[in-house]
């Protein structure tokens, strides 16, 4: 907002009328109770993810949990494979995130800064990829992947991961590579540098920021995944959290406390990392969407 | 300059394997699908080429139009819920006091995987102890419904959710792009006399129309696919309620071992995707972009 902008909103502040006053506090009103909806489900269950079975058959839902049972995330942490289920998301959410934003790189690299003809219709292959509904892929990637033997193996969810990540992670790229100055990879050229070079020592370094933000977009999309993972894979020690509280939570499925703490590791590093990276986020997802 | 930079091999070095994932991964595969629908085939033994047999199947498949029915619905809450994202985008954007914090708010929901959202809901729909129904009783509601156990009542139980994880994110794009319009634009029109109303109907939509198309199609074909929340939450029933199409061909797939007539389903799918987006940006179409 601009000083002049400020300045106006004090002098409607200053000079508004009761009833111009009287409408913004009804519209704050009404974007409040729009933010209690959206963050009170969570709180809710956080609540009785820290409660036992009787106090929510019994005591008000909106009640605080009396005695809060964090026995109740230790229980399922080890108990319910959900430590294993955890270290698989997040290793297979890191292979794959890497491994998209590497060749996502190389790719908007040729595309921007090589001379070739085709560059053109490669660039339009991988930007349809973004309209093309994975469920109809479904079946025969199974079939694939069954052929290759990477059925129930977890590079048959990175290679899948990676490939429709790609359009979008290339467009987010696309539009950060064209503002980039050309002028220190010119003068590397002239320096007789490689491309290798080039690519790995200024390029790549320099689009650092922009990186980050595929990172974070592709590190919740991969997280929260889960028609891939559960079709391809059966065994539990290649689960990741998404199909895992589901095995979990139809095995315990009265147990609300357990059932509670499950979601709520399931999403906490999601919400830490928005906590923390929410600007890049809400880039990542406007540059995503508006786009597309 | 130009020789290093148009190095074949480099070229290919760096777009090849990216550009293979998704030929392998995504291109392939659509065209599969719609030739597995010319199959009879339970997925692990030979394919019998039986011609468009399952694709005249469709025609006549009752199970097969009410899912689609319930997608198309689902496509059109969505689409008529725009409107509101759109009016709580207008008074985010007009000088509220905390409007970045708001939309971050907001968002939150987007961030989580579907499988929890899904779960949380099913809580929250719980016949006697979710959320909805305690409130229901606390405000002296008799024999409130068991929500997705109500056939007439399932779809609009789950489009809920729905609302509560994507609001947010229409919200952030209409928000951006109505902070993308100049300052100097809206004050021009004050002066001219122009009411908040008027500006925001006369001036403000017209010149974010670009971005409202964009999430037309993307509400209704993204609606189309609609998979993981309602898999989980009622996996299409009761009897059928709420199946939609990408959960009928899982159906038809995985479950029936129907993996030919399954293909058929997520061939016509993409068609409908295809499709939808081919209408839309017909119908939206405009002889004259507007621009400032």
């Amino acid at each position: 907002m601009t000083e002049t902008g400020q300045q106006e909103v004090k002098l409607q502040k200053s000079e508004g009328s009761g009833a111009g006053k009287l409408g913004y506090a009804i519209l704050y009103l009404i974007l409040g109770v729009i933010a209690v909806l959206q963050i009170y489900p969570l709180i809710w269950l956080v609540f009785f993810s820290l409660k036992t079975n009787q106090e929510v058959f019994n005591a008000s839902p909106f009640a605080l949990p009396a005695d809060p049972k964090w026995e109740n995330y230790a229980t399922v942490w080890t108990q319910g494979n959900i430590n294993l289920y955890f270290f698989n998301s997040v290793w297979i959410t890191l292979v794959s995130v890497a491994l998209t934003i590497l060749l996502a790189s190389f790719v908007t690299f040729a595309i921007t800064r090589m001379n070739w003809k085709l560059s053109k219709l490669v660039l339009g292959l991988f930007m349809v990829g973004l309209m093309i509904p994975v469920h109809s892929t479904l079946i025969p990637l199974f079939n694939f992947f069954l052929s290759i033997n990477l059925i129930d193996h977890p590079l048959a969810l990175i290679l899948t991961y990676t490939a429709f990540n790609l359009p979008l992670t290339i467009m987010i790229l696309l539009g950060f590579y064209s503002t980039l100055p050309r002028e220190v990879e010119e003068a590397a050229v002239i320096d007789g540098s490689s491309i290798h070079r080039i690519f790995f020592q200024i390029t790549l370094p320099m689009s650092l920021p922009v990186m980050s933000t595929t990172f974070i977009i592709n590190m919740i999309y991969n997280w929260n995944e889960f028609v891939f993972i559960n079709t391809f894979i059966s065994s539990d020690s290649y689960k990741t959290l998404t199909v895992g509280i589901q095995n979990f939570i139809g095995q315990y499925s009265t147990d609300w406390g357990a059932i509670g703490a499950t979601l709520v590791i399931s999403i906490l590093p999601i919400l830490i990392a928005f906590v923390f990276l929410s600007n890049k986020i809400v880039e990542g997802i406007a540059a995503g969407a508006v786009k597309g | 300059m130009n020789k290093v930079m148009s190095n074949k091999w480099v070229i290919a070095m760096y777009v090849l394997p990216a550009l293979l994932l998704i030929l392998v991964l995504i291109y392939v595969p659509i065209i599969l699908t719609g030739y597995y629908g010319l199959m009879k085939w339970d997925g692990i033994g030979e394919m019998d080429f039986i011609g468009l047999s399952n694709y005249t199947k469709l025609l006549t498949d009752d199970d097969f139009w009410q899912s689609s029915l319930n997608s198309l619905l689902l496509a059109i809450f969505s689409l008529l819920s725009l409107i509101g994202y759109l009016a709580i985008s207008l008074v985010l954007a007009a000088k509220i006091k905390g409007a970045d914090l708001l939309r971050k708010i907001y968002l939150i929901p987007m961030l989580l995987s579907s499988v929890a959202i899904a779960q949380l809901w099913l809580k929250i729909y719980h016949p006697s102890n979710g959320l909805l129904n305690s409130l229901l009783v606390f405000f002296g509601v008799e024999n409130p419904p068991a929500w997705l156990a109500e056939p007439n009542l399932v779809l609009g139980a789950i489009f809920v959710p729905i609302i509560w994880q994507y609001a947010g994110f229409y919200i952030l794009i209409y928000y951006a792009a109505l902070k993308n319009i100049p300052d100097s634009v809206i004050e021009a029109a004050k002066i001219d006399g122009a009411s908040p109303l008027q500006i925001a109907y006369k001036i403000k939509l017209p010149l974010i129309m670009g971005v409202i198309k964009v999430t037309i199609v993307l509400s209704f074909v993204g609606s189309l696919k609609y998979f993981d929340l309602i898999y989980v939450m009622t996996g299409g029933g009761p009897n059928g309620a709420s199946e939609v199409i990408a959960s009928y061909m899982y159906k038809q797939a995985f479950n029936s071992y129907n993996f030919g007539y399954g293909s058929a389903v997520g061939f016509a799918l993409l068609l409908f995707c295809l499709l939808a987006t081919v209408i839309i940006q017909r119908l939206t179409r405009t002889d004259d972009e507007v621009e400032y």
